[in-house]
């Protein structure tokens, strides 16, 4: 936008205003740099990096297990879907497949943690816009899932529970049931938050035709998404381009045509219910069997249990390697000092984040350790499309428009 | 279009399409690149007309030293296609395809700023990741993974183990 005419004798010229890296409003440390004409913004050039922690290089340092700790650091807000995007393209590299029980679980916290995804973006959105209740309404739902999360891998993010061939354990005793009454509860809550935040004035006034932004220009700066279905695209990898058995779950695609910042919330709060019809589903599946392949050669040669003091490998198998089997010691010793041979090759595996294609290209050279690690990361992408939703608009706007992207900068810098 | 048609559709054009693990590759010479994608996505039966990705790998010791990959989607048919762009390691330039795909604009700075390699034609090729004042490109392999001095902005802090504290 050019600078406003203005009457003779006043001053004309523009203010550069800073808004980040530290600022409440940038989910993380985002930094925007304004030029201002008054309330108007003229120009935005987002600047990134400062939360570069160089995950790609490392992956190179450590063996193809251990590159499972460090991706799943990158989104540190949908940590599951880095593991599996990575876990499936070593997996499509060796030629093997995880077992159906360990697809459907995958697919099963995927889902809660896209759920999990979405409700920090309401909340945070809402606390961003002035929305104090929904924000305290999200947390709690979301600590729910967080717990549940807790309960099946140990951790409350950054899990490392997807492996290659499998996962790192099968469900606890008791997660089953967790997972149910997570399933009851939401549905009743997410229509509370639409019936606090849809029809409510002041919420509609800082969203509805705010960021509008058109499927033509989207698509030309590769963003993805909620982002992209709520300017009418219906693309969603997992029915585009399914893994782990997508096409096998029934479920729909939200899709608004406005492409405005309301536009988005509503996608996501439909993709929240989509979720809970998908993980219903795998609760149905879930039939006893094992988690990891049976290849004594590529898995990870580990029983884990959770123990008193936390996880670890369990009693059993301790006294299997230490007092019953050399062979399983030799191997155990074998593929932890050592790690695993990935044949030479390479490929890219997109997944659908929350926020987006999330594709990891991995190239192997043969080696113990994977040559190359590279995370198309949705946030990075999507952040291009910042500058076009928000120049020639109100700066409070800004506000709106840069939480409507939902950038993650664990993803965005990696 | 399966992957295994669209091999053999690209065969006309391109040499050596690679097909495995249900990805297709073709390899492009520098300054073909603009022509090839123009083909790719003009044509109606490929219509490759977004760009998911750019990257680059470094194989030091073997020529060409860098390949770029470059990710293809067609939104119409849904089929994916890599390009591949090998660089040498003396004056590694390629022309930019921002012009063509504006979301090429941060993914090549980006591999400027880890690999350093020149995209001719750039709007804005500035690093994106790294501090300005940066010395080096940290994805070479031949950058060491730790061990490096922290350069900012005229600050320079040895690495850990030296800082004598």
């Amino acid at each position: 936008m050019a600078v406003r005419e203005q009457p003779p004798g006043v001053r004309q010229e523009t203010m550069i205003i800073n808004m980040g890296p530290q600022h409440p409003s940038t989910h993380g440390v985002l930094r925007l740099v304004l030029e201002l004409d008054g309330e108007y913004v003229v120009s935005c050039r987002p600047v990134l990096g400062y939360l570069h922690t160089g995950i790609e290089k490392n992956t190179e340092y450590r063996t193809w297990q251990q590159g499972v700790t460090f991706v799943t650091r990158a989104d540190y807000l949908s940590p599951l879907f880095n593991e599996t995007a990575y876990c499936l393209a070593a997996e499509r590299l060796l030629g093997i497949e995880a077992p159906p029980r360990a697809q459907v679980i995958r697919v099963m916290v995927m889902e809660l943690n896209r759920i999990a995804s979405h409700l920090l973006w309401l909340a945070t959105t809402g606390l961003e816009l002035g929305a104090i209740s929904i924000m305290l309404y999200a947390w709690r739902e979301r600590e729910e899932i967080l717990r549940i999360f807790e309960m099946v891998t140990g951790l409350r993010m950054n899990h490392a529970y997807v492996r290659i061939g499998g996962l790192s354990m099968d469900l606890p005793e008791g997660a089953e049931g967790k997972v149910r009454d997570f399933l009851k509860l939401m549905p009743g809550r997410l229509h509370e938050y639409e019936e606090l935040l849809t029809g409510n004035p002041i919420w509609r006034q800082r969203n509805v035709g705010i960021g509008t932004m058109t499927a033509e220009r989207l698509l030309a700066l590769g963003v993805t998404g909620p982002m992209l279905r709520a300017s009418g695209v219906a693309l969603d990898l997992r029915k585009a381009e399914p893994y782990c058995g997508y096409e096998t779950y029934a479920f729909d695609v939200p899709v608004r045509a406005e492409g405005d910042c309301f536009a988005r919330y509503q996608v996501r709060v439909e993709e929240i219910r989509q979720s809970l019809r998908i993980v219903d589903q795998c609760l149905q599946r879930l039939e006893p069997g094992p988690v990891m392949i049976q290849d004594p050669r590529l898995a990870w040669p580990a029983q884990l249990a959770v123990g008193p003091d936390g996880i670890g490998n369990s009693e059993e198998y301790v006294r299997h390697i230490m007092e019953e089997s050399m062979e399983a010691l030799i191997n155990h010793f074998k593929l932890v000092t050592q790690g695993i041979k990935v044949p030479p090759g390479e490929v890219y595996q997109p997944v659908e984040s929350p926020r987006g294609e999330l594709g990891m290209y991995v190239v192997s050279n043969g080696g113990v350790r994977p040559y190359r690690v590279h995370i198309r990361a949705p946030s990075f992408v999507n952040l291009q499309a910042v500058p076009a939703m928000v120049e020639s608009g109100l700066v409070a706007d800004v506000i709106a428009s840069v939480a409507s992207v939902d950038p993650v900068m664990g993803d965005a810098d990696r | 279009m399966l992957p295994a048609e669209l091999a053999e559709r690209l065969r006309s054009r391109f040499p050596e399409p690679l097909e495995a693990r249900g990805e297709v590759t073709v390899f492009v010479a520098p300054e073909e690149l603009q022509q090839a994608l123009e083909h790719l996505r003009g044509e109606e039966d490929l219509a490759f007309d977004t760009l998911s990705d750019v990257t680059a790998t470094d194989w030091p010791g073997s020529d060409p030293r860098f390949w770029l990959a470059y990710q293809l989607r067609s939104m119409r048919y849904g089929h994916r296609l890599r390009v591949k762009v090998g660089l040498p390691d003396s004056d590694p330039r390629v022309p930019s395809v921002t012009p063509m795909y504006a979301t090429a604009n941060w993914l090549e700075r980006e591999v400027f700023d880890f690999f350093g390699l020149i995209f001719d034609g750039h709007p804005d090729l500035r690093r994106i990741e790294m501090p300005d004042g940066w010395v080096g490109h940290p994805l070479r392999k031949d950058e060491p993974l730790a061990g490096v001095n922290t350069q900012y902005k005229g600050a320079f802090i040895p690495p850990p183990d030296q800082r004598g504290l």
